[in-house]
């Protein structure tokens, strides 16, 4: 058993560890398995051990590097770092270098930890296998004959493959949560506007969120807190400082309503085994001393649909800014027009394309209200729906995703199939509420199956009480 | 809600979204559409009348800050990523019709 993420802090803050032999150590494991794995596009190997040197040196001046102190954190590659290759996985951002890093690695530096290097991802963050990547596919550590999931499949597989005990991921359908089910870790989506998106690549704006990926909750809580909080530099961040987690991370649930989704646990193509899992995570917290009851949220099975309107729509606003001007590739042409289009034909991967077209067509006249417009209607209506069921309850639990990791190649051919992965996580998006999945024990294959426990908006500190029970209680 | 796609819309959508696209990816993109869409126009199955739309999940409106001078990117720096530049500009090829 390696330590989590608290233990090495610990341990490097009392100087019983050096930062350096942590961070060589991690990275020697990297250099060993991630050839196989590819859970990284770059490894900051220089730049980490140069980090890990200054922690030691702080601890030996008598100083406090923070609650990080010499953790290596993996960081998607969809989130800025200054000088750093940032890709997001494309071959129209390959080789770029931003100005800028994103809040949330600030953050993390500040706090002692050492970013190791940035972790693969469907491009642009679209995708739930981590198969739609111009530089190849990440394997799943729990058995790499399949996917880990995705988008932020790297990231999970780097935490799952003890290439770093935390990792930081997006989630716009479901794309930190996901992973995190099919690779058996820990990932969290926390309330929209809980945590800085400052230097996090845009995707879907009224979506995207950032969330932390480890093995422990108690790890993903420290993460949390740590990047949480407002930000002066995103507009969207809420005005409040970050929740204290940690400090009620043990209250348990007695008392506690916890209601198990319907729509989510009981439709067609959940595996059996996945459902059983919620029903023995649901008896577990009644154990406990929480009061379980059965929710519905009918409207639930109308936000794929919905998703995959305003996802794209946003996403073609978003990425219209890669237009060979700025920064990254360029493919020249007789005018600044065909410069444009070439370029983005050359330097997007087909899924990319496909929603920008399938965005466009939806923003385009005549259309606008048919598909965006009636979209965002229902997401209204998805919202009346998680109100009602948080008038009765104070958590609620379905899937993460409906089944295990399966083979790559297995959905490459069927876009619509490979959407059904997020068909349990979209909902808390198109909501803006906090979600997180944690392991329940392996299907009959062995794979790991996740459980998705769901609060309303500001309720990590209960959804983690939640996450703390069911994680004791995982066989 | 009974549009079908057809190859002069993919056509004519990717003229709108800039993307230089090859006959064969009109072709496998028109496919494609047309399910993906038939899919997300299960949402006009839903009563939505006198419904408002959700644009954003945060009740956010005009957020400001004071305003203060505060340094920004080095041009330099974010100069040395572009494709092309000139006299501490881009450079772009012509923007307008005539010859060059």
């Amino acid at each position: 058993m390696t330590s989590t993420a608290i233990e090495l802090a610990t341990a490097v803050r009392a100087g019983e560890r050096s930062a350096r032999e942590v961070v060589d150590g991690h990275l020697a494991a990297i250099e060993a398995d991630d050839g196989e794995l590819h859970a990284f596009n770059h490894v900051m190997a220089e730049e980490a051990r140069a980090a890990a040197d200054a922690v030691d040196a702080a601890v030996a001046r008598g100083d406090d590097p923070g609650a990080l102190a010499g953790v290596p954190v993996a960081l998607k590659d969809n989130l800025c770092t200054r000088g750093v290759p940032t890709t997001c996985s494309s071959r129209i951002l390959a080789g770029w270098r931003p100005p800028y890093s994103a809040t949330v690695v600030e953050r993390v530096i500040a706090a002692g930890g050492i970013p190791v290097g940035k972790t693969n991802l469907d491009e642009f963050a679209m995708g739930s296998s981590t198969e739609n990547s111009a530089f190849g596919p990440t394997r799943n550590p729990r058995d790499p004959s399949r996917v880990p999931g995705g988008s932020s499949g790297g990231s999970a597989a780097a935490v799952a493959a003890e290439f770093a005990p935390l990792a930081l991921g997006s989630d716009t359908g479901g794309s930190v949560r996901q992973p995190a089910s099919l690779c058996g870790v820990v990932g969290v989506k926390p309330t929209y506007g809980a945590v800085s998106r400052y230097g996090l690549i845009a995707f879907a704006s009224s979506l995207d969120q950032i969330g932390p990926f480890a093995t422990t909750v108690e790890d993903a809580a420290l993460l949390l807190e740590i990047i949480g909080g407002h930000d002066p530099f995103d507009s969207t961040s809420i005005a409040e400082p970050a929740p204290r987690l940690r400090d009620v991370l043990d209250d348990g649930v007695d008392g506690l309503r916890v209601g198990v989704i319907e729509e989510l646990t009981d439709a067609d193509g959940v595996q059996p085994d996945v459902a059983t899992a919620i029903e023995d995570a649901a008896k577990a917290l009644e154990k406990a001393g929480a009061a379980i009851e059965r929710v519905s949220l009918p409207s639930a099975t109308y936000s794929l649909s919905a998703y995959y309107l305003i996802a794209p729509a946003e996403a073609s606003s978003n990425l219209a800014r890669y237009d060979g001007v700025r920064y990254g590739l360029r493919v020249d042409g007789d005018d600044a027009g065909s410069m444009n289009a070439r370029t983005r034909d050359a330097g997007f991967g087909a899924e990319v394309k496909r929603r920008i077209m399938l965005g466009t067509y939806a923003l385009s006249a005549g259309y606008y209200d048919a598909y965006y417009g009636q979209a965002q209607r229902v997401r209204t209506l998805i919202i009346r729906d998680f109100h009602r069921a948080y008038d009765s309850c104070d958590v609620l639990l379905s899937p993460t995703a409906p089944t295990t990791a399966f083979e790559l190649g297995a959905k490459t051919d069927d876009p619509l199939a490979m959407y059904l992965s997020d068909v349990c996580t979209i909902p808390t998006n198109l909501a803006g509420h906090p979600a997180m999945s944690v392991p329940f024990g392996p299907d009959g294959d062995g794979l790991p199956i996740g459980v998705q426990v769901l609060a309303p908006a500001l309720g990590e500190p209960v959804m983690f009480r939640a996450a703390r029970v069911i994680e004791q209680a995982a066989p | 809600m009974s549009s079908r796609i057809s190859r002069t819309d993919v056509v004519h959508v990717a003229q709108l979204a800039r993307l230089a696209l090859t006959d064969d990816e009109i072709t496998e993109l028109t496919g494609q559409l047309e399910a993906i869409l038939e899919h997300a126009a299960q949402v006009s199955a839903l009563e939505t009348e006198g419904v408002a739309p959700t644009a954003h999940p945060l009740p956010l409106v005009n957020v400001l800050r004071p305003d203060e001078p505060r340094p920004c990117l080095d041009r330099d720096e974010v100069l040395g990523e572009a494709p092309a530049t000139e006299g501490g500009r881009f450079r772009v090829p012509r923007i307008l019709g005539e010859a060059p």
